[in-house]
């Protein structure tokens, strides 16, 4: 069977890795191609890039930081973060990219999930759902970088976007965002129970036995962390040692 | 020189970056004049079997194909989707012909209930992750890579009824036996991403530019 994955997440802007508490609060944390490389020797499973940049000429940008770290780093790449037209997936698929992220853009036109896996294959179309608690005990899947409430169901959103073509969901939980407390586990499970495609955990990790615990608890297929790694807290060999010792199939 | 097939429907980039890693001169076209200069062969490939069935069948690159290598035994490397188009035929979205270089047919794995470790489970599909490469002394580069090393699968068909002589490596995803390297005379498949599986994937494309058939 498959290993779990540690995937270490990288958010761009204007070419620069940057890295954002709960959504705001940014810095700058260093090259993509440097700190790609860094996780590729750490054995990182694949390297989830966000473009966080809100302008067309970032997104070009964005090509180009692709292409580069495609050129020296051979593990799966992602991209996503502001993707909303065929054009742009084919640009990225063709310039490195394995895969796609698709969020905002795939709420306002579901579609555009079921005409990117006729082009390309589901395997290679990942939706994003930023999801958040309500008081009501659901979550709502946010948009626009998590600055608006589309009111959607996260779990039926799940749902819906594989039965559309997603072949696998990147869940960050927005309260647990930043928060370094662990991954959000009853809506990972939530989720993972409902879909028939690979979970990514995302969001809360701040120390080693988060990311045994997301896996022995069967709540995601893959784990995902940027400023841990980032700031050089923990590396991703330590979590893979760490998920070793423990009995989680890692490579 | 290795000709990468440019059909439109594969991560070019990625595989031409890792020849230029691995020193393998390469180049990527669709034309099949400068195509002819080349001394081995990559068809990499993403999306769908019809749409590259369509695609190689109106662009004549398939009968060019199948004559370089039938006829001109040039070494072919198909690689995911493009070891699938190796095969006789596809059944994904409808029923196609493929490049029929080996016995086989490309069929849909299903979301099937297994039990894994006393848990049942459905087994998620697609495959996307790193799994266990099984290999045996009938894989030419055995003992000079890691035993058992993992690799990067991205893929939601696989090959069945394939002539066991051709398997040299496989993987085993729920109940899927997914063939995952095949090889037969000059003719070469990886189920999964070489391009995108770390060193043990790396060795493999540099096994295949600079030994195979060589």
């Amino acid at each position: 069977m498959l290993t779990k994955r540690i995937i270490p997440c990288l958010d761009v802007r204007d070419g620069k890795v940057v890295k954002g508490v709960h959504f705001v609060g940014i810095q700058e944390v260093g090259d993509p191609v440097e700190l790609a490389k860094k996780y590729n020797d750490q054995r990182a499973d694949e390297l989830v890039f966000l473009d966080i940049t809100a302008t067309w000429q970032g997104r070009k940008t964005m090509v180009d930081v692709v292409r580069k770290v495609a050129e020296q780093v051979f593990i799966p790449l992602t991209v996503g973060g502001g993707i909303s037209s065929i054009e742009q997936i084919r640009d990225l698929l063709s310039n490195g990219a394995d895969k796609i992220s698709l969020n905002s853009a795939a709420l306002d036109n579901p579609d555009l999930i079921t005409q990117a896996a006729k082009a390309y294959g589901s395997s290679c179309v990942v939706l994003a759902i930023d999801a958040k608690r309500m008081p009501d005990g659901s979550w709502h899947c946010f948009k626009a970088g998590g600055r608006v409430d589309t009111g959607k169901d996260a779990i039926e959103w799940a749902k819906e976007g594989t039965r559309l073509g997603a072949g696998e969901i990147l869940l960050t939980s927005m309260d647990a965002d930043g928060t370094k407390q662990g991954f959000d586990l009853d809506l990972c499970k939530a989720i993972k129970n409902e879909v028939h495609v690979p979970v990514i955990a995302s969001g809360g990790c701040g120390k080693l036995e988060d990311f045994a615990e997301v896996f022995e608890q069967d709540a995601a297929d893959a784990a995902l962390a940027a400023s841990l790694f980032h700031y050089d807290e923990l590396s991703v060999m330590d979590v893979k040692e760490d998920l070793k010792k423990k009995g989680v199939e890692v490579r | 020189m290795i000709g990468i097939i440019d059909y439109g429907m594969g991560n070019l980039h990625s595989v031409a970056s890792a020849c230029a890693y691995l020193n393998l001169p390469a180049l990527i076209s669709s034309d099949p004049n400068e195509l002819a200069q080349c001394d081995k062969l990559i068809l990499p490939g993403v999306g769908a079997f019809g749409d590259m069935e369509k695609i190689l069948r109106e662009t004549g690159l398939g009968t060019w194909l199948k004559n370089q290598v039938r006829t001109n035994k040039i070494p072919l490397l198909g690689i995911c989707l493009g070891m699938q188009a190796l095969f006789e035929k596809s059944y994904e979205f409808g029923e196609y012909e493929g490049l029929g270089f080996l016995e086989g047919e490309v069929t849909c794995m299903e979301p099937v209930r297994f039990h894994d470790q006393e848990k049942e489970i459905v087994l998620p599909v697609p495959q996307i992750g790193w799994n266990k490469l099984h290999t045996s002394t009938s894989f030419p580069i055995y003992g000079t890579i890691e035993a058992d090393p993992y690799v990067y699968f991205d893929h939601s068909y696989l090959a069945a009824k394939w002539n066991p002589a051709d398997l040299v490596a496989y993987a085993q995803y729920g109940p899927y036996t997914v063939p995952a390297v095949v090889m037969k005379e000059n003719v070469m498949g990886c189920q999964f991403h070489p391009e995108k599986s770390g060193v043990t994937g790396l060795r493999i494309l540099e096994w295949f530019g600079k030994e195979f058939c060589s």
